[in-house]
């Protein structure tokens, strides 16, 4: 049974402070009923990862406008990895180029939601996401 | 401005289009229930001299150049001289960026204006743990002098005027460009140009902060106090709503934040011993121009007219040029689209209109790919040629404010001005902005607009043409798209690396503590000492470093 409240991390990475993007997407998923912790700015990967172990959370995601994603996605995911927590979903949005989201993907991240995204879709597609790990969790 | 009998004349015609509409509305109903501008402010079906019956033409508006300035801070404004065309950029390192620059005043753009890399911004040298991932890439990493003066190679200081974006370094990067200055023999005094040196929209909006608001707020007095003396054509600061917008707020809330700030840095200075009437020519600011044109336009008239009455009754300044609000503008990157990128350039011209029909003084055009990435240099292009299109051909600027007499804009500027207001007044019974801020009311009311705002374009009461609307399959683009080469990062810590061997380390030391030693007395200005640093080669992370240990670094308080 999928009793648990939908746990995430919606984290800023980096030295960038543009934060209307993560504000605005970590309200949206608050109000479709999931627990969010959203970090504030200036989060190193470390940081992250240690919140997303510490808070046992189903999901990650990232914003980044600074041009810097490739980095700290590769960070957050590598970390992630070391701490055996591989299975957490990591998926992001900002200004990120579309030519890098297949590089992006390959690294591990699950998705990469562009300007212009609606919240309504991402809350979809987070549950799904949700839905697919707990149930090869059980399985 | 309108007589008795008139008014009547009017009142009563309006009843009869009224019945008119009532029918006419009854076959066919208006598309929405309630119209209102892009902030929210109600908007009725048809304005006339009814809604701008208390308007005094000579006390409310006057004439260009002349108090409360709603028309225009000069007496004869673009058809003396235009704005002038100042497109922010910069990027990687001190080398490719005076490239751009160079290519930039070579097309004809009046004024530099550089953006810096994020760690420089929050005063990390690029060798720095923190600056890892982040050198070069939203700007030009500046570490030493010696960046800075491969930055402005070639470009005479004295014939450039240089906007720079840096807040909570402001003092060191200013310290650089005036030692960057003297090695081209140019005086300080002869020196023009702006640093944004606004700290109180990092805490609500930007983000780019360091030291907690009140150790700031001297490192901000202590340049308003030397520029005075020193540095007189500078602007000290740019107080900035630009950034309070792209986070979501209103015009009204972005004029009432902007102004907010405003009042506090006056205040500031006041405390200081600084005097208005003197430091107040100096101060600039810089708004945002978004998507409702004629809300805009309204929104740059009714703050000009509200700070002139701010600086004149609550500061009591006399002097004419310290009343006049003189702002940049950016047109709004927010409301750029990554869907149909090209739609942009309409956008951004619209945008550019409204700023130039609002009075501004210098402006940006943003480009049409910035949604994607960094804008390359054809979309740079186009960006700056919107601009003088709308300088030479338009027409616009043979005469001056000419929207003004307009019932609606008219009524919208003193809306704006009003509703602005109510919410100085309500900062004001909170303590003042420094309190306002701390305990997050600002942020909130941004954060609140902004959720709204996205609610709406869900919900499709905002349309966003090729967004929500008018969409199109696109095509994965093999659009070019600027990228910041990866060996930027470690060329920049090689060059550290080689000047940290290379400079008098003794004399670093000896200018640190120097800096340490002002820091921890208010009584000695930050500035002088600043400036020797900076010229014995020490690095911008050097002396950041010795102010974070004297003032304590900001911790964000987290709203949601």
């Amino acid at each position: 049974m999928d009793e648990r409240k939908i746990r995430v991390i919606v984290a800023k990475p980096g030295l960038d402070g543009h934060d209307r993007g993560a504000k605005v997407v970590a309200r949206a998923l608050r109000d479709a009923g999931m627990e969010v912790i959203y970090t504030g700015l200036r989060q190193t990967p470390e940081q992250i990862v240690a919140t997303a172990i510490q808070e046992d959370v189903d999901a990650v995601g990232l914003s980044i406008l600074s041009g810097a994603h490739e980095h700290y996605f590769r960070e957050v995911i590598e970390l992630l990895k070391s701490e055996g927590a591989e299975d957490i979903i990591v998926f992001g949005g900002g200004v990120i180029p579309e030519g890098d989201v297949p590089s992006l993907k390959a690294m591990g991240v699950k998705a990469v939601f562009g300007p212009g995204t609606s919240t309504s879709e991402i809350v979809e597609w987070l549950k799904n996401a949700v839905h697919e790990r707990r149930t090869k969790e059980h399985v | 401005m309108f007589k008795e009998e008139e008014l009547e004349r009017i009142s009563k015609a309006r009843l009869k289009y009224e019945e008119g509409v009532k029918k006419a509305t009854q076959r066919y109903p208006e598309r929405k229930s309630t119209f209102t501008t892009s902030g929210g402010v109600p908007v009725e079906r048809v304005y006339t001299p009814e809604n701008v019956k208390d308007l005094d033409y000579v006390k409310d508006l006057g004439f260009p150049g002349e108090y409360p300035y709603t028309r225009g801070v000069q007496p004869t404004m673009y058809r003396g001289r235009l704005w002038t065309m100042r497109q922010y950029a910069g990027y990687a390192s001190a080398d490719e960026s005076n490239e751009r620059y160079k290519y930039l005043l070579e097309q004809g753009q009046t004024g530099l204006s550089v953006a810096f890399d994020l760690p420089t911004q929050i005063g990390y040298d690029s060798d720095h743990p923190m600056a890892r991932g982040e050198v070069g890439k939203v700007g030009v990493a500046i570490d030493s002098l010696e960046d800075m003066e491969i930055l402005f190679d070639g470009i005479p200081l004295d014939r450039v005027s240089t906007s720079m974006t840096i807040n909570a370094p402001a003092s060191i990067l200013l310290a650089m460009y005036i030692a960057v200055g003297e090695k081209q023999n140019i005086p300080m005094d002869k020196l023009s140009g702006t640093i944004q040196n606004d700290i109180l929209k990092e805490y609500i909006a930007r983000g780019t902060y360091i030291f907690p608001p009140k150790p700031s707020m001297r490192l901000i007095t202590d340049i308003f106090e030397f520029c005075s003396k020193h540095v007189p054509k500078w602007n000290t600061i740019s107080i900035s709503g630009y950034h309070i917008r792209e986070a979501g707020s209103t015009a009204v809330q972005e004029v009432a934040f902007t102004l907010a700030d405003g009042i506090a840095y006056v205040e500031a200075a006041v405390k200081k011993g600084l005097d208005p009437d003197v430091f107040g020519r100096r101060l600039s600011f810089f708004f945002n121009s978004h998507n409702d044109f004629l809300e805009e336009i309204a929104k740059f008239r009714a703050a000009r007219r509200l700070w002139a009455k701010i600086m004149k009754e609550r500061f009591g300044v006399t002097n004419p040029s310290a009343q006049k609000l003189r702002f940049h503008t950016q047109t709004a990157g927010c409301t750029l689209t990554a869907q149909q990128p090209e739609n942009n350039i309409v956008r951004v011209t619209m945008q550019a209109l409204a700023a130039v029909l609002g009075g501004t003084q210098s402006l940006h055009t943003n480009s049409f790919d910035e949604a994607l990435a960094l804008p390359t240099e054809d979309s740079v292009r186009i960006a700056l040629r919107t601009q003088q299109i709308i300088a030479y051909e338009s027409g616009v600027t043979s005469t001056i404010d000419p929207l003004a007499g307009s019932y609606y804009l008219e009524w919208l500027t003193s809306e704006i001005e009003r509703r602005a207001q109510e919410y100085l007044d309500k900062i004001d019974e909170m303590g003042g902005m420094l309190v306002a801020i701390e305990r997050g009311y600002v942020q909130q009311q941004i954060q609140d607009s902004a959720y709204a705002y996205q609610k709406a374009i869900e919900n499709e009461e905002q349309i966003v043409v090729g967004v929500n609307k008018f969409q199109i399959e696109e095509k994965g683009t093999s659009r070019e798209i600027l990228k910041v080469d990866p060996s930027v990062g470690e060329k920049q810590i090689a060059r550290l690396k080689a000047l940290k061997e290379r400079r008098d380390n003794v004399k670093v030391k000896e200018t640190l503590e120097e800096i340490r030693e002002a820091a921890r007395d208010e009584s000695i200005n930050l500035m002088p000492r600043i400036l020797d640093a900076v010229k014995a080669y020490a690095t911008l992370g050097e002396v950041c470093g010795v102010l974070r240990e004297e003032f304590g670094e900001y911790k964000e308080n987290i709203i949601l």
